[in-house]
């Protein structure tokens, strides 16, 4: 393991490579005819149109947020491109079909399809940009009847579900991002488990910016019906980019009653070089509502992006329903992130579980935020928090920012919460063993990270472990 | 084995040890006691290489090599070993795996084959009996809620599977019972042999009942002032160390 992680964190951003493949690209700026132009593009029905554009004009009337502890240069939204799509004329039926250089970057993502199909067992829904190329295994999930496919197929083949969920999360009006996003998403990933089934494998879509000055806006909609389950992991690297890149996807989760929903991130996207230029703005609204008896559990490890501003929450509607936030996130260099969740109890007994830890080093900045709401119905509803931050050196920094409010004197509510810094006594002690300090610092890291690896796919953990090395490269004295 | 010569050394600017000469020889046993402030941890870490102290003068050679020169680990690697006086925990690292990644590093080092996840259980469960350990202890976190005595047996119970060449034990004896103190001594007195060295500081005699040195010697005021064998420190736990203090500064 060590020597993995040492091999990691010599080698530069691997994924900094840009594939020549021609785009087809809309003209930068943002109007209706733009968002008429998106939907046009993608032979979308009437209605959704007209959520675009109801999308669009509530966008106008919105300012960009400014409350996060981030910060960054004015983003100029009519600079960016919001339509991208590599040319694909007609429909692949295999894999061969696919443009053979659009597979060569997937394999030196290491996510060949081929590879995922034969020997992971993993069904990879790949949004490269932002049209999906492939989809695998769409077959043995439909034997159960699962629906796995791209948003924009969705909307074509299923769009009684899509108009129906649509929205019934995060709504088009909910926040100057997720409005931008509703107003011009490109594509993302959607999934439907019917009543009772148990999703056979984990289901993972992995996100890929390309393209200079295009804006990815991904839209995730799952559904889990009444008594399903489902496993979906999600995991992105990004090429090196000297420009600032803007990131507002949204993803909604509905579990219905007794249902179950489990969604593990791990973000990798590029965070800028050492001076803190380049790297991407990662703008995301995640949100899962839980009906009776069901539960939705979010796992993050967000080692990537220049800024990052992400809160997955959970509404807690039904009665019983549960809601889960295990997070880690790294800030390094220049890194900023804002990022928590939000626990809204509106059932009785529900339960909620936030377990965050952050990690600083060189100059990063990260903040956690998050808001816990029993709201008045919600008699017996039970919350335990604990945030836990590790600093690296002394030039970074970790805030937290727990808000809660309760209505309703049945709630019981526990916050934890504790700063530490990698010490000089830890390392010592791990050096005076034999281990060096670069595997002393990976050590130290992964046992303050535990309780969240823990959380997540077998497959992932061992990823994630692998980034947290990468990511602290050189931040040892 | 070790070889201290005219050590000059200190921490922020302040010097502690003010020209201490030492020579351990392989096999032996030695014990050095001296009142507070006298510079007996100074020592243990200064050879140890722990950060932030200063030799400003002297040198000392391990086994032939400049120890100075060397980087922390590099020294632990050659077989130098510190238990600590107060030992760090290290929240959510098993116990077992950081003890497997430090004895691959210093098999590395040696140019041995790393033992895989069977072979580091076998070795761990044997030195395990010997500080009277039971295995739940070896998934629990480094140090993480260990009472102190557990700490310390820990420590003995890492250099029982590390086997260093010398073993330095920093006041190891303090805040043991004496249950723990005579399972500490028998940690070490395991460990004794032709290829071992062990430089065991301690402020009291106790220790030294159970793990018999071949020498002792007085460090006060940053310098040895004197040296005998075992019944020395029969003689200071006595006569306190006032008596040598003042033997010490007449001798000037």
């Amino acid at each position: 393991m060590s020597e993995t992680i040492e091999q990691i964190a010599n080698q530069e951003y691997k994924w900094g490579f840009v594939t020549d493949i021609e785009a087809d690209v809309a003209p930068p700026g943002l109007n209706e005819e733009i968002v008429r132009l998106i939907s046009f593009k993608k032979q979308e029905p009437e209605w959704l149109l007209e959520w675009r554009l109801k999308a669009f004009r509530h966008w106008l009337t919105m300012k960009e947020p400014t409350w996060a502890n981030v910060n960054f240069g004015p983003i100029d939204y009519q600079s960016i491109s919001y339509y991208s799509a590599p040319k694909q004329k007609k429909k692949l039926n295999s894999l061969d079909e696919v443009d053979p250089e659009l597979r060569a970057t997937f394999e030196k993502l290491g996510i060949s399809l081929e590879e995922q199909k034969r020997l992971s067992g993993v069904a990879v829904d790949a949004v490269f940009d932002s049209v999906s190329v492939a989809t695998t295994f769409r077959t043995e999930l439909a034997k159960v009847g699962i629906i796995f496919c791209s948003f924009s197929e969705a909307v074509r083949e299923h769009p009684d579900l899509v108009r129906k969920y649509l929205g019934s999360v995060v709504p088009y009006t909910d926040n100057f991002f997720a409005t931008l996003n509703s107003a011009v998403f490109s594509d993302g990933s959607f999934c439907y488990i019917p009543k009772g089934v148990k999703c056979p494998m984990e289901l993972s879509t992995y996100f890929r910016i390309n393209s200079a000055n295009t804006g990815q806006f991904e839209r995730t909609l799952i559904v889990a019906d009444e008594g399903a389950s489902v496993s979906y992991l999600e995991g992105c690297t990004a090429p090196m980019r000297d420009e600032n890149q803007l990131h507002a996807a949204v993803v909604e989760l509905v579990a219905l009653d007794n249902a179950s929903i489990k969604y593990s991130t791990v973000q990798n996207w590029y965070p800028g070089d050492k001076e803190g230029k380049g790297g991407i703005y990662n703008f995301v609204t995640k949100r899962g509502k839980a009906f009776t008896n069901a539960k939705i559990s979010w796992t993050q490890v967000e080692t990537g992006s220049a800024i990052t501003w992400k809160y997955p929450s959970c509404i807690l509607q039904g009665d019983n329903s549960v809601g889960e936030f295990y997070s880690v996130a790294v800030t390094a260099n220049y890194q900023q992130a804002d990022t928590g969740t939000k626990m809204i109890h509106i059932g009785k007994n529900t339960r909620s579980t936030i377990v965050s830890k952050g990690i600083s080093a060189g100059h990063g900045q990260q903040t956690y935020r998050g808001a816990v709401t029993i709201m008045k119905g919600a008699t017996n509803a039970r919350n335990y928090s604990q945030c836990d931050s590790l600093l690296l050196g002394d030039k970074c920094g970790a805030h937290t920012f727990p808000y809660i409010e309760v209505r309703n004197s049945s709630a019981t509510m526990e916050h934890e919460a504790s700063t530490s810094k990698i010490g000089e006594d830890q390392l010592f002690y791990c050096q005076q063993r034999g281990i060096s300090a670069e595997d002393a610092v990976s050590m130290i890291v992964s046992g303050f990270c535990r309780e969240v690896f823990r959380e997540l796919p077998m497959e992932f953990a061992v990823e994630a472990q692998k980034l947290l090395g990468v990511s602290l490269e050189g931040s040892v004295g | 084995m070790l070889e201290i010569k005219n050590l000059h050394a200190g921490i922020e600017g302040k010097e502690i040890l003010k020209g201490l000469t030492l020579s351990v020889g392989t096999g032996e046993v030695h014990a050095i006691m001296g009142p507070n402030g006298s510079g007996k941890s100074t020592l243990a870490n200064v050879l140890s290489g722990r950060p932030r102290y200063e030799v400003t003068q002297g040198s000392v050679t391990f086994e032939g090599k400049d120890l100075l020169a060397m980087a922390t680990e590099e020294r632990a690697r050659e077989g130098v070993f510190l238990a600590m006086q107060y030992p760090v925990e290290i929240p959510g690292v098993n116990n077992i795996y950081f003890l497997k990644a430090a004895v691959n590093a210093v098999r590395k080092h040696r140019g041995e084959e790393e033992l895989d996840a069977m072979e580091f259980l076998q070795l761990a469960r044997e030195k395990m009996k010997v500080v009277d350990l039971d295995e739940a202890f070896m998934n629990r976190a480094v140090n993480e809620g260990f009472s102190g005595g557990e700490k310390k047996r820990n420590e003995i119970f890492q250099m029982a599977v590390l086997d260093p060449k010398l073993a330095i034990l920093d006041e190891t004896d303090s805040g043991l019972d004496i249950d723990a103190l005579r399972i500490v001594a028998q940690g070490v007195n395991a460990l004794r042999s032709e290829k071992h060295s062990v430089l065991c500081i301690t402020h009291y005699q106790r220790l030294l009942t159970y793990l018999v040195p071949d020498f002792v010697h007085v460090l006060a005021g940053g310098r040895i002032v004197k040296s005998g064998g075992k019944e020395l420190a029969l003689e200071l736990e006595q006569k306190g160390y006032e008596w040598i203090e003042q033997e010490a500064v007449a001798a000037r």
